[in-house]
Formats: C-alpha cells, sequence, structure tokens
C-alpha cells in the first residue's frame, strides 16, 4: 500500500490501492453495482455535423462494459468523451451529460487534467513514449507532482506487475519502451495507464493491431484487473466482446435521408450474455447473428 | 466489503500540484504570444524604416551642407571636442577620425546637423525635395555629387538586365537538371545529387562574386558578347554569375514541382507507351507548371534583390544603358554601394538608400504574391 | 499461300519496338539536351571550385588564421574576421532560435489553428521570407545603428540584425520539426492528464530535437555567409583586432573576402581565395553536422 500526498481533506495525488472493492459478486449477476460513468442524451457535434445522437449509458464498477457495433458507429467518439479526449478536436462539442460519480465531466467541478487521470486510456496503436520503460511508466506519475525517486521506483515496479509485463522487462528498465514488441508497447501502455491509479481504464479496440498470442494476453489481464479498474472497451470484435465483458452496448449507424451522412446510436445496452442470446432489438440481433456488419 | 463512502470524489478539481502546473501554463503561453508577436513586428519595422526617410525624400528639404561660419555663429566649436565624441567630425580617407582643419568659409557636412542650433539660417545649403517624376523618369542617376540628379531608371534598367540575363542562365539549365533528376536518374544518382544540390544553394554569394571577378568577368563576359568591347566588369558577368547562383535553387524548387505530381498520371502515360521525354514534357511538365512558375519567379525575385556578386562584377557607375557589356548598376547594388560611406542622416545621398529600398521592397513584395496565387490558382486544376 | 499458312502470319504476336525514327530522333535530343544543360552546370561549378582552391591553397597556412589584416599582403591574416562572424552569427543564432522556437510553439501547439493570429503571423513570415537581405540592412542601419537604438557599427547592430533577416527561416524550421512528431505521442500524455505545457515540454521537444537542430544549423550557415545587409552595418572598415564586447567594431569573413578582392595587388587574390576555402570548409563542416543529426534521428519511430 502506497501512502502519498500531504493535502489537507483532499485526496492524496495518486491515491490507495483499493484491497477490496464495494460490491465484489460473481460477474453476470450484479443488481446492486455501483454506476461509475454514466452518459444522458448524449449527442456529439463536429461542427455541424452530429455524429452521435441520443445516447444514454451507464458503465458499473468492478464490470468491463463493452461498446461494440459497425464501424462509424461513433463507439470511439463516445469512449473519447469519458475522458475529454474529444476536447483536443476544435471543432468537436457535446450536449446532453457525462458523469462520473454524478459529477459533471463537462461542468466547473471537473478539470479536464484531474478526469484524464482518473479516467485512464488505452490506445489502438500502442503508443510508448521514445524513452525508457521506467519512464514511459513514471511519466504520468511525474507529470501529477510525484518526484520521490523511491515512490516511483514501486510505483513503477506495482504497475509493470500489474499489467503482466515486468518479469519480462524488470532487467531492462532503461531500454527503450519502442524496442518491445507489439504486445509487449501495448502492455506497456496499460502500465502507465495504470501508474496513475485511476478509477476507470479506457480502452479503444486495444488488441486490433496486435497478433492472435498478444491478444489473449491482453484479455487475460482485463480480466485480472477489472476488479481493482472497472474497464470500458471499444471493440469491433464481437467474439471479444462475449468473452471479455460483463455488459455490452451495441451502436449502429443511421442515414440521414437529408444530408446522406450517417449518425451513430446507441441501439440497446445490457448484460452480455443477453445481448448475444437473446436480444430485445432486431438490429442487435442481425449484428451478432452475424448478418452483417 | 470495505464501504466506499471516503473513495468516491465529490469533484474533479486539480489539486496543488496540478493547479500550479494550471498557473505555470498561463505564464508560457503569455510569454510566447509576446514572442510570436515580434514577427509581425519585423516586418512593421521594415515597412516603417523605409517609408519614414522615402517620405522625407520627396517631401522634406534637406540640409546639404553649411560653412564653418555657420557652426561659429550657432556657438559651437567642433574643435574643442575630442573626435569621438564630436558629433561633427567626420571620417575622411587619411584619417577615420580627423577633424576638418579648412578654412573659414570652406564647406562641410555635418554627420547629424538636426542637433545644432543655427543662428543664422542664411548660411545654410539646402537641398529640394526630389520630384517624384524626376525619380521616375529621369535617366541620369548621380545622387552623391555636388549637382545630383536623382532618375532611378538607370537602376530599374540595370536590375531587369542583369534579372533577364540571369534567369537565361539559370531556368533551361534548372529545369532540365530537374527533369533529369526526377524522370530519367537512378534512385542512387539522386540520392547523391539532390544533397548536392542543396549544398551548393548554400554557397555564400561573396564566393560567386569572386568567382565572376577571377574567372567570368574576364575570361567568359570579355570573350562572347559581340556588341561592344566588354572589361572585367560587366552586366554580362554579373548577370551569368547571379544566373549561377540561382541555378541550384531553381533546380531543387523545379524538382520537387515535379516530384509532387501524382504517381498515377505518370504511370498512366508510361502504360500507354509514352517515351521518357513524352512523359516529361507532355505529362509531368504541364501538372508541374505551376509549381515550375513559381520557382521561376522565386529565382528571379532573388536574382533582383542581389546585391554582393552585382558589386563585385558589375561595377559601380550607374550608366544609363541597355548594353549589357557595359559596367551598370542595380537597385540593390546601389544601396549596397551608397551604404559603404557614411553619410549624413538627413542628406538626399543617404535617403535615397530608404526610396530605392522600398521601391525594391515593393517589387520583390508584388512578385512574392504573384507567386503564390500562381501555385494556388493552378493547384486546383489539378487536385 | 495455304490457309494455314495465313492464319499463322496473322497470329504471329511481336514485342518488336515500334516507335518511329522520328520520335527515337527526337528522345535523343531531348536527353542529349538535358545532359548537356547537368554538364554545363556541373562543369562550371567544378571550374569555381578548382579555380578557387588553385588560387588560394598556396596561401592556407597557419599564420593565415593567426594574423589579422593589413595593407601589407604577407602579413595580412583573417583573425578579426573569423572571431567577428563567430561572435555575429551565434548570438544571432541563439537569439532567433529563441524567438522562432517560441513562435513555432505557440502557433503549432497552443494557438487555435483557424485562428486570426496564425493567419497573420503565417502571412508576415511569408513577406519575410521574400525581403531581399539587403533591405534586412537597411533596416538595421535605420533602427540598430542610428535611433532609436543608436548602437552605431557594432556587433550589437549586426547579430540584432541578422537574427531578424534569419528568422523567418528558422521559424518555418521549427515549425516543421513539431508537425513532424506523430499526435500519438502528444494524446498518450494528455491521457495521462498531463497539460498541454507538460506535454510540450516534456514529449513534444525532446522528440523534435533533431528537426530543431538541423533547422538551427541551416539558420546559422545562412548567417555565416551573408554580405550585402553586412555592408551597410559597417562591416566592410578595416578592423585589425578581435571583438571583445557586443560594442566592438567588427568585420566578418564575407566582407573581408569582398575587401581583398577588390584590392589592387594581385596577392591578395590569393589571399581572397583561401579565406573562401576557410569560409565553406566551416559551412561544409555544419553541413555535415546537420546530416548526421538528420541521419540518426530516423531510427526513432
Amino acid at each position: 500500500m502506497v501512502t502519498l500526498g500531504t493535502e489537507t481533506g483532499r485526496a492524496p495525488i495518486l491515491r490507495p490501492m483499493q484491497s477490496t472493492v464495494a460490491t465484489a459478486e460473481p460477474s453476470g449477476v450484479e443488481p446492486t453495482s455501483q454506476v461509475v460513468l454514466e452518459a444522458r442524451d448524449l449527442n456529439v457535434y463536429y461542427g455541424d455535423f452530429r455524429a452521435v445522437q441520443d445516447v444514454n449509458l451507464d458503465c458499473h464498477k468492478g464490470q468491463i462494459t463493452a461498446l461494440i457495433g459497425p464501424s462509424g458507429c461513433g463507439k470511439t467518439t463516445v469512449l473519447r468523451c469519458f475522458n475529454r479526449m474529444n476536447d483536443l478536436i476544435a471543432s468537436a462539442r457535446i450536449e446532453g451529460s457525462v458523469t462520473y460519480h454524478g459529477i459533471d465531466l463537462y461542468g466547473p467541478q471537473a478539470d479536464a487534467g484531474e478526469v484524464r487521470r482518473r479516467i485512464g486510456m488505452v490506445f489502438q496503436k500502442p503508443n510508448p513514449f521514445p524513452k525508457s520503460v521506467y519512464d514511459n511508466v513514471a511519466f504520468g506519475p511525474r507529470v501529477n507532482g510525484e518526484r520521490d525517486k523511491k515512490r516511483l521506483d514501486e510505483i513503477v515496479e506495482r504497475s509493470l506487475r500489474g499489467a503482466a509485463l515486468w518479469d519480462e522487462v524488470k532487467d531492462r528498465l532503461d531500454a527503450s519502451g519502442l524496442g518491445l514488441s507489439g504486445g509487449q508497447q501495448q502492455r506497456l501502455c496499460i502500465a502507465r495507464t495504470i501508474a496513475v491509479d485511476p478509477e476507470v481504464v479506457l480502452m479503444d479496440e486495444p488488441c486490433s493491431a496486435l497478433d492472435p498470442i498478444a491478444t489473449a494476453r491482453i484479455e487475460d489481464l482485463m480480466q485480472e484487473i477489472k476488479q481493482q479498474y472497472t474497464i470500458v472497451i471499444v471493440t469491433h470484435n464481437m467474439q471479444q466482446a462475449a468473452r471479455v465483458s460483463d455488459r455490452t452496448a451495441f451502436f449502429t449507424t443511421e442515414v440521414n435521408p437529408e444530408s446522406d451522412r450517417r449518425t451513430g446510436r446507441l441501439v440497446e445496452i445490457d448484460d452480455t450474455r443477453k445481448i448475444f442470446s437473446n436480444p430485445s432489438d432486431s438490429r442487435t440481433e442481425a449484428y451478432v447473428s452475424g448478418k452483417f456488419g | 466489503m470495505t464501504t466506499t463512502a471516503t473513495t468516491i470524489p465529490t469533484d474533479l478539481l486539480p489539486g496543488p500540484h496540478s493547479r500550479r502546473q494550471r498557473r505555470i501554463e498561463r505564464v508560457v503561453v503569455a510569454a510566447l504570444v509576446a514572442i510570436a508577436s515580434t514577427g509581425v513586428l519585423v516586418t512593421t519595422g521594415i515597412v516603417a524604416s523605409l517609408v519614414g526617410p522615402t517620405w522625407q525624400f520627396f517631401t522634406a528639404r534637406s540640409i546639404s551642407g553649411y560653412g564653418q561660419e555657420a557652426v561659429e555663429v550657432a556657438g559651437a566649436d567642433p574643435y574643442a571636442i575630442p573626435a569621438d565624441d564630436n558629433p561633427y567630425a567626420i571620417p575622411t580617407d587619411d584619417n577615420p577620425y580627423a577633424i576638418p582643419t579648412e578654412e573659414t568659409g570652406e564647406e562641410f557636412v555635418l554627420r547629424d546637423s538636426s542637433s545644432i542650433d543655427f543662428a543664422d539660417e542664411s548660411l545654410i545649403q539646402y537641398e529640394d525635395p526630389v520630384s517624384v517624376r524626376e525619380f521616375f523618369t529621369s535617366t541620369q542617376w548621380y545622387p552623391q555629387y555636388g549637382d545630383a540628379d536623382f532618375g532611378v531608371l538607370p537602376l530599374l534598367v540595370g536590375t531587369f538586365l542583369i534579372m533577364l540575363t540571369a534567369s537565361i542562365v539559370a531556368v533551361p539549365m534548372g529545369v532540365g537538371t530537374a527533369f533529369f533528376l526526377s524522370q530519367y536518374a537512378s534512385e542512387r544518382t539522386r540520392r547523391i545529387l539532390k544533397p548536392v544540390l542543396e549544398l551548393l544553394a548554400g554557397v555564400p554569394t561573396v564566393v560567386f562574386g569572386f568567382f565572376a571577378l577571377l574567372v567570368v568577368g574576364p575570361h567568359v563576359a570579355a570573350r562572347i558578347w559581340p556588341f561592344s568591347d566588354v572589361g572585367i566588369y560587366s552586366g554580362l558577368s554579373a548577370g551569368i554569375t547571379v544566373g549561377l547562383m540561382i541555378l541550384p535553387m531553381m533546380a531543387t524548387l523545379a524538382d520537387d514541382a515535379m516530384a509532387a505530381v501524382p504517381r498515377s498520371l505518370v504511370e498512366g502515360a508510361v502504360a500507354l507507351g509514352a517515351t521518357k521525354r513524352e512523359v516529361a514534357t507532355q505529362v509531368v511538365l504541364p501538372a508541374a507548371l505551376s509549381g515550375i512558375m513559381a520557382a521561376v519567379i522565386i529565382a528571379l525575385s532573388r536574382a533582383i534583390g542581389e546585391t554582393t556578386i552585382v558589386l563585385l562584377a558589375a561595377g559601380s557607375q550607374a550608366v544609363w544603358t541597355f548594353n549589357l557589356g557595359n559596367e551598370m548598376q542595380t537597385m540593390a547594388s546601389y544601396i549596397g554601394f551608397a551604404g559603404i560611406g557614411d553619410q549624413p542622416t538627413d542628406s538626399k545621398g543617404y535617403q535615397t538608400i530608404f526610396a530605392v529600398g522600398l521601391l525594391l521592397f515593393l517589387i520583390t513584395f508584388v512578385l512574392n504574391v504573384a507567386s503564390r496565387r500562381i501555385v494556388a490558382r493552378f493547384r486546383e486544376v489539378y487536385e | 499461300m495455304s490457309t494455314v499458312e495465313v492464319v499463322r502470319e496473322a497470329a504471329r504476336i511481336s514485342l518488336a519496338d515500334t516507335t518511329s525514327r522520328a520520335r527515337r530522333g527526337r528522345d535523343a535530343v531531348f536527353l542529349g539536351a538535358l545532359w548537356l544543360s547537368l554538364l554545363v552546370a556541373i562543369v562550371t561549378l567544378a571550374t569555381l571550385v578548382t579555380s578557387t582552391l588553385v588560387t588560394g591553397i598556396g596561401s592556407l597556412d597557419l599564420r593565415l588564421v593567426s594574423s589579422f589584416p593589413s595593407p601589407f599582403a604577407a602579413d595580412a591574416g583573417l583573425q578579426s574576421a573569423l572571431f567577428g562572424s563567430l561572435w555575429v552569427t551565434i548570438t544571432s543564432g541563439v537569439v532567433s532560435l529563441v524567438v522562432a522556437l517560441g513562435t513555432a510553439i505557440y502557433l503549432e501547439e497552443f494557438a487555435d489553428p483557424r485562428s486570426r493570429i496564425q493567419r497573420l503571423v503565417t502571412v508576415n513570415i511569408q513577406t519575410l521570407a521574400g525581403v531581399p537581405s539587403i533591405v534586412y540592412g537597411i533596416l538595421g542601419l535605420a533602427f540598430f545603428v542610428r535611433k532609436p537604438f543608436d548602437w552605431g557599427f557594432t556587433v550589437g547592430a549586426a547579430a540584432a540584425t541578422l537574427t531578424m533577416m534569419v528568422l523567418p527561416l528558422m521559424i518555418v524550421a521549427s515549425r516543421e520539426a513539431l508537425k513532424a512528431v506523430p499526435p500519438s505521442l502528444r494524446e498518450g500524455a494528455y491521457a495521462l492528464g498531463a497539460t498541454r505545457w507538460q506535454t510540450v515540454r516534456k514529449q513534444v521537444l525532446p522528440a523534435a530535437v533533431p528537426g530543431i537542430a538541423t533547422g538551427s544549423i541551416l539558420g546559422v550557415s545562412r548567417a555565416l555567409g551573408e554580405s550585402a545587409p553586412l555592408i551597410l552595418l559597417g562591416a566592410l572598415a578595416y578592423v585589425s583586432y578581435n571583438p571583445t564586447s557586443f560594442a566592438s567594431d567588427f568585420t566578418v569573413l564575407p566582407l573581408l573576402i569582398f575587401k581583398w578582392s577588390t584590392e589592387v595587388q594581385v596577392e591578395f587574390r590569393a589571399l581572397a581565395a583561401a579565406a573562401i576555402i576557410v569560409l565553406l570548409a566551416m559551412l561544409l563542416a555544419l553541413n555535415l553536422v546537420a546530416i548526421v543529426i538528420r541521419d540518426r534521428s530516423r531510427i526513432s519511430w
């Protein structure tokens, strides 16, 4: 357990790792699990173009929520709303609300940097920094104020273990992160994301650039860490969603008859088992049974 | 089961470290904006520095000289102050710090007459403002002389002739070299030649000027000019050398333009059985035309502004002539020539530097804008 | 012919070259013209190099670098010009790098891409890049030598003038270097909660260092070889001592070459050529450093 920070009355810089989770129920039956992230009536615009329409979804603590659907249906757009990465696009704006534990992510009580510390992201193509393995993992804590070398060492080791990468790199922490294989690089990215001790980890198609063996390792890793880190994953691989997630949200695109442009919308969100065996909406059924997409 | 009450956050506000980072960022951005504004300031500075004295050149009277009596009447004793501190001293050829010791009544010109309080203005000699008509229509340019003439036409003609010669040298060879590089040369040749061209483009102009004095002037220009006798200094020598100087730049820019032609166009022509020549002249050339034209204009603009080579190769006489075999001056080389001496800041001779400089700036500015317009207009056709 | 033979004739496929002789003739002429222009260019430039080398190599000795300019060719050397060049170009290189980098960082990382200030600064840079170098000399003469700054014909005025001249080039190079850093690097940093400045300082700038370094070397090379603006700033004077401060009189290598080229005595020709060799050697060394940096940095992504 790592104790940090000296601010009075505020959470420490990096919250201590939780050893137990509030509502640890076997996956599949969570009637009382806590909602961590919630989107209500979310619409996302790029300039005048509405990319995503009327999304209502919630992600529960300790679970993996998967966002699936054909390409262009806005799953990544929605995901990036959860950690305010869409702020980086000048023309992007949202209507509706996105909340984290009830706090409006886009409101005055939320600072973008702080949001991203609590809600981390792993990207589709592994993007380790052109620095050493150690410096990759230590970057987040350093940027958030951690200076003590011993504590950084502990955090780095803990995070690399948490990402199932420690044994492979413990002897070459000074080697460049770019020298690792694709699967290792992605686990490095996961390690650096959990190094800042987030509550949620967003994953944008994390395995699409990896080979099947590396993919399997990451899927295993996801299951290991989901108790500590609520995970929201975008994937275009249905089988992965079915294997890995507790709840699944299915998106589709609708063509706007006037402008001939496609807008994404959420069709349904439910327990994964239900989505894949007995979905409520026929479009969901068509997609998961392979009739299209 | 542990409660999560203490670990549910109520806000996402930044902690002290983050707050400090944000404060730092605000300061940094302010500093960066200030720095970025200097770019704008420089342009303003250039225009301002040119417009003021030019305005004076055309509208104000300048003091051209006054007898020593005028200075003595004003109460100033130019000989009492040490040379370096003496604002009234002017350097002569014999001794850079000498104070003139002419007899009373002899004229001399002071460095900065604005600091003198004349008691008797009738002793002052003035130069009249230069009329715009004389500036643009007179064919005599003798601004440093007693009975000065301020017709800029000789400089304009000189500039034009040298620019023309340079373009005759640089454009065909430059475009030819670019054709060779982009259509005929192997990848290995290209990899060697391209950096060599970039290196050549960086050779200082004074080196070319020296080459003009050593080789081009006496041995090339003097030999090949059929219309008159040519000495070591000539517009032809300067023109050829300026052409050589802009040749690497012309070749590189033209090659960039040709390399930007989409491969699909080229491959389409090759697939139809066209020879390399036909591909080069009938497909690549038209497609790259806007880029090549822009390159030509940039190269010509460079030639117009060239000072050192012309100063070394074409002499220092602003001769009114259309004969390339003669000595001549360009706008740029006149400015350099005038600037070597140290003239009083409010004399017409000094102000010519600014008037000619403004003209030069305007001409190159128009060319600059034209080259960008051309690129923009032609680009639409192919994209 | 029998039917079989007719059919065989018709079926014979040939891939022989069918270009007409005239067409092939034009090809040859064109290629010949290209070779000719390439040849002329190469021959001329080779003549330039060899004539300079031949003229100057004899005078290239230690005495050249250890002596100062003198009216007597036998005693003359280029030390004051060498040091003057170093003072002026290094100062202008450093100052223009700071200003250019600041401008580039602001434009690329902080300013809204569609904002007015972007367009304003970009247009300004394009205008400045097309201004002849002698006009920068006029600017320096009017502003730095005379009032308002009133520095006189000194190293400081020269450095300030060259800084402004080299600035557009440096800004463009710095912007390109920053643009070359992949966006995924920035995204990775933001996603960990870094502020924009933290990202720029800790990730973008270190990654852009090779590009920025090559850009500054380009700027310094340009400043080293300049002659025209410095003519107006008093560098053509006869200076026989090294600069001691920014208020010193000075001369630079290109202008010493200029002066020696125009001397009446023939011996100065050889000295001018030797000085050219020194100048070109310095520029070549700079360019090689830039090429090495550029090649080394290819490995990064």
